[in-house]
């Protein structure tokens, strides 16, 4: 008797805990699907794509292993430009972005009247289509009409540069925009990291006699490390990744200067229609970004000191 | 002596710091000053120097204009409610979801949690040919059906919501089921009515990426009547390359409707922006 009372607990606390973890998987079940089919396995098939020959037309796929990759870094003069572009565009736009977003927080975080109103001017670029901030650059830096080469030129500047229009200087405009665009949100970043510094620092900083520098450099430099982790980590991955801005301005021109990989990977696939072929290229920036993703990570826990 | 050096000094930095500041907030609004004032222009005078910046004759046909070259309204609709329903749908199944990742006890959690974070990092630049591939074979290319189901789940809409629901004390959901709350009745009545800031915060991402969204639609929208605002607007751009002034605008147009929704809701933006920074 006693023993069938127990068995019926137990079958009542196993039926209990079936219906709690049907509950919760009811709550995950709408939103896994969808990860699952649209994001997971797109991203688990991107790697097989990588090693496989695949061409809209011709409807057959066509195992080639490595193939793909021994083309892109032995023949392709495309992939070999954009890559380097990729990281000219990288290496300008991260530090200055990151230097100027700090520079910026620093002064917005002092008590300032009408600070609201600085914060959402320089925030705003950033949440403002692409589409329409991009033409109008464009239209303020072209060459021949545009307000900024008449600037300079009134200002006796006898050729300005003809900015988009130019191999040289199409590369520098393109960085100026994405610049101006988003260092606002970083400065937002920088703000909230600035904010958990501790004031008794500062303090114990003055008693010493410390300067303005000095405070910078031992106090509120160490101590918002993770915040320049975590911002150098978000532009190094926004750089990598971005090509739409260099579609909508100069279509990767003139000639391939301002082709970058994510570019070269959107042309193979939806221009030239080599599915496999822009895998394998897509596979080169998934890699690059996890390598300096875990560099970081490395990094972050070596320089972080508390 | 010293102390009124202090003084001056203080306010010749607190001067040199609003002066600055007003420059630069000159540099970052002249663009839009720039596009309004010449959306006012005859095309003629758009590109006159120097820059005349209020139009002595303001030409707000331009306005009335650009709806008559290129059907700027159905891009206009076709944002509108791409943009309504993920936002809505996204907000809806992540917060779902990030319940029972933060607060409901089941086997393999961590598991399929992790499939979540693993992805965060992956730039949709890695995946957008085989996904373009699957659509194909799914019939959901030139659909908006095919981009919202693109766009719906995503794995940082899941992390936001969950991040804020951790921060929630479970002893407040153990009261509730001992007042013999069920799970979705804690859900509607505690976990989202506390969690304003988060659902804001995912709104305002949501909104501003699937209105701004460029290379989605342009890769996957080839009807004309589905084309979103963003695609309209650099049509026109293509097609009117040499009319300024209503490429002017329609870029205006194009930007009131983020503007306005950031206008009221700025402290969110930001506060967002703050809060996921910290937590990364």
């Amino acid at each position: 008797m006693a023993d069938l009372n127990k068995s019926d607990a137990a079958k009542k606390r196993g039926a209990m805990k079936r219906k709690k973890t049907l509950v919760a998987w009811s709550f995950i079940l709408p939103n896994l699907i969808g990860f699952f089919v649209f994001t997971f396995v797109p991203i688990v098939f991107s790697l097989f794509l990588s090693l496989c020959e695949w061409s809209a037309g011709n409807q057959g796929v066509k195992f080639v292993g490595f193939e793909n990759f021994r083309y892109m870094f032995a023949q392709d003069r495309s992939f070999r430009i954009a890559l380097k572009n990729t990281l000219y565009y990288t290496v300008v736009t991260v530090p200055l972005t990151l230097f100027i977003a700090l520079g910026l927080a620093m002064l917005m975080n002092k008590p300032l009247k009408g600070k609201t109103f600085f914060r959402s001017v320089l925030f705003f670029p950033y949440v403002a289509s692409l589409v329409a901030v991009a033409v109008v650059w464009m239209a303020l830096f072209n060459p021949e009409r545009g307000p900024i080469n008449g600037l300079l030129m009134s200002l006796g500047v006898q050729n300005p540069p003809r900015w988009a229009a130019s191999q040289v200087w199409a590369m520098p405009t393109i960085i100026g925009l994405t610049i101006w665009k988003g260092m606002g949100y970083y400065m937002v970043v920088y703000l909230a990291g600035l904010q958990g510094v501790p004031s008794e620092l500062y303090e114990a900083a003055e008693i010493d006699g410390a300067n303005n520098w000095e405070k910078f450099l031992n106090v509120t430099w160490p101590c918002i490390t993770p915040t320049t982790f975590f911002v150098l980590m978000m532009l190094v991955v926004a750089t990598f990744k971005s090509y739409d801005i260099m579609y909508i301005t100069t279509q990767g021109g003139p000639g391939e200067a301002t082709k970058v990989l994510a570019y070269h990977i959107f042309n193979s696939a939806f221009v030239s229609m080599k599915f496999g072929y822009a895998s394998a290229v897509a596979m080169v920036l998934f890699v690059i970004i996890i390598a300096l993703t875990i560099f970081q990570f490395k990094m972050e826990k070596r320089f972080t000191n508390y | 002596m010293e102390s009124k050096q202090k003084t001056t000094g203080y306010y010749v930095s607190k001067v040199l710091t609003y002066v600055f500041l007003i420059i630069l907030a000159f540099i970052m609004l002249i663009p839009f000053a720039w596009m309004i004032s010449s959306s006012l222009k005859l095309e003629k005078d758009v590109f006159a120097f120097p820059i005349q910046w209020i139009p002595t004759d303001p030409q707000w046909s331009n306005y009335s204009e650009i709806w008559k070259k290129v059907p700027l309204v159905t891009g206009f609709l076709n944002s509108t409610k791409l943009t309504i329903i993920v936002t809505i749908l996204q907000i809806l199944t992540s917060s779902f979801a990030a319940y029972a990742f933060a607060k409901l006890e089941f086997k393999g959690r961590n598991l399929v949690f992790m499939l979540y974070v693993m992805t965060i990092s992956i730039p949709w630049q890695v995946y957008m040919v085989p996904q373009y591939i699957m659509m194909t074979r799914f019939h959901l290319t030139d659909s908006h059906i095919g981009l919202i189901l693109m766009h719906t789940f995503t794995a940082t809409g899941v992390f936001l919501m969950r991040q804020f629901y951790m921060g929630i004390p479970t002893d407040l959901l153990e009261a509730a089921r001992i007042d013999g709350l069920s799970e979705y009745g804690i859900y509607a009545r505690i976990m989202l009515p506390l969690s304003k800031a988060a659902i804001a915060t995912l709104c305002i991402t949501s909104f501003t990426f699937e209105w701004n969204d460029f290379m989605g639609p342009l890769i996957y929208l080839s009807s004309a009547n589905k084309k979103t605002l963003q695609i309209m607007l650099r049509m026109f751009n293509t097609q009117y390359s040499s009319n300024y002034a209503l490429i002017m605008a329609a870029a205006t147009v194009a930007l009131i409707p983020v503007l306005v929704l950031f206008a009221f809701l700025q402290q969110y933006f930001v506060e967002g922006v703050a809060t996921s920074g910290i937590k990364g």
